[in-house]
């Protein structure tokens, strides 16, 4: 059984993140502690709370989240947490983890933000966290910015509000989502069940 | 495309949950996380629980029912009802919810919105506004269960609650609510232009033509509605494909 760690930085919801892993077979800590990310076999990093506040509790984990991702350890980041592996962030002019290249914008004015609700995806490539979610699948987005990949190859995934935008990117053992899998019924638990049997082949 | 969504909302007291309008009779019927788990079974686009008593009690029995639901719901959840403070909000979502919808507590303390939008994010903050008509396109705000006027007009206090950082309005027609002759068209439409927020629509549906009209010419993101659904008029499917065949987004 694999063992995902879901990194705690932030307050809200992660009961549903946890109960969605673990329904598709991964054992799930939440945790904060280096050694326990250390110890698991792949990393979660959550859609909740904020951005700066999650740099500020992350700060004195960046080793360990670093040592993850160059050990090639699989690591999903939700919503905000894929925002948070980026470079920049527009977001308060902030810095990210710098585990992918590129920035992270807002949606443009004069569009109803936060993007809020059901919108579907469009598959551009096939790879393993889309495995039997089709284009067309419809998921659920609560944000007000997105990411901006330098390496356009790392997008798996998009979808449009305004601008037609990554929803789904990939780089090496590294996935992210910018919708929330835990709330986006069957293809949202597809996409976890993916992740987990990523980190079971990993 | 953004589809239109279609949220259920289920009235709680003391943990259970209670048909009637919202602001009238009541009588019971039933376990929220049962009936929230078989409206996600239906195809609602979120849940909505609306905690009508908000006394101490009463929440702490909707901590446990929140975390009960959350842990079979495959739509997001959102929690209202009684939230006065950031311990509250804090509380609602640790237990399982993804969002929270403010009132009372909004108008009367409104820091209490920006510092919860700052803490946990703004997606997650929603500010609850129930409006009644005063004047030619003119609505007031009212709090305390639709009992106690507050003199602020209710296009003013949404532009507000936006600046303070809202994530989301969920805006309830008392002239409307539990009528079912249809939403108020032009309470809605004049808030949803007023803002640059997504619109929860709420108060008077009847009929799925009732959410039609509000999505289209109200100008409404969501649709929220109670009695159509639990005494069983429509299904969520019936709405959505009615929705559907009139070109209204949604998701099947």
């Amino acid at each position: 059984m694999v063992k995902v760690a879901i990194l705690n930085y932030g307050v809200g919801n992660l009961h549903s993140i946890r109960q969605g892993l673990e329904r598709v077979g991964a054992r799930v800590v939440i945790t904060d502690e280096p050694e326990e990310i250390e110890r698991a076999d792949a990393l979660v990093l959550p859609g909740v709370g904020t951005l700066r506040g999650a740099i500020e509790r992350l700060s004195d984990k960046r080793g360990a989240i670093w040592k993850a991702a160059f050990e090639d350890k699989p690591l999903l980041g939700i919503c905000l947490g894929l925002q948070l592996l980026f470079d920049r962030s527009e977001e308060g002019n902030s810095k990210g983890l710098g585990l992918m290249r590129g920035e992270v914008v807002r949606l443009p004015r004069g569009l109803k933000v936060p993007h809020m609700g059901w919108n579907y995806l469009r598959v551009k490539r096939s790879h393993p966290i889309v495995r039997d979610v089709p284009s067309g699948s419809y998921v659920y987005f609560m944000h007000s910015y997105y990411v901006h990949p330098e390496d356009r190859d790392a997008v798996v995934a998009t979808t449009s509000y305004g601008p037609e935008f990554p929803s789904v990117v990939a780089s090496g053992s590294i996935v992210g989502v910018q919708f929330h899998p835990e709330r986006s019924g069957e293809p949202g638990m597809r996409t976890l069940r993916n992740f987990v049997e990523m980190v079971g082949s990993a | 495309m953004l589809t239109k969504r279609i949220i259920p909302c289920l009235d709680v007291l003391n943990g259970r949950v209670v048909k009637g309008t919202r602001f009238k009779q009541l009588q019971e019927a039933g376990d929220p996380a049962e009936l929230a788990k078989r409206y996600d079974e239906q195809g609602a686009d979120e849940v909505v629980f609306l905690d009508i008593g908000a006394s101490p009690e009463g929440r702490e029995a909707m901590y446990g029912v929140v975390e009960r639901t959350a842990k079979q719901l495959s739509v997001p959840l959102t929690v209202g009802g009684g939230i006065r403070s950031l311990q509250h909000i804090e509380r609602m979502l640790r237990s399982g919810a993804d969002k929270v919808a403010i009132n009372t507590a909004a108008v009367e303390e409104p820091e209490l919105v920006r510092a919860a939008a700052q803490r946990f994010g703004n997606q997650c903050i929603v500010v609850a506004i129930d409006a009644k008509l005063v004047g030619p396109k003119k609505w007031e705000v009212y709090i305390y269960g639709a009992r106690r006027p507050t003199g602020l007009d209710a296009l003013q206090w949404a532009r507000r609650v936006e600046e303070l950082g809202a994530g989301e309005i969920l805006l309830t027609s008392i002239d409307a609510d539990g009528t079912r002759a249809g939403y108020d068209l032009e309470l809605t439409r004049a808030v949803a232009e007023a803002v640059d927020l997504p619109v929860i629509a709420s108060g008077g549906a009847g009929n799925p033509q009732h959410i039609y009209e509000v999505l289209t010419e109200g100008k409404a993101d969501a649709a929220l509605a109670a009695g159509i659904f639990h005494f069983g008029l429509y299904t969520i499917q019936d709405v959505k494909r009615y929705l559907h065949e009139r070109g209204v987004p949604v998701r099947l």
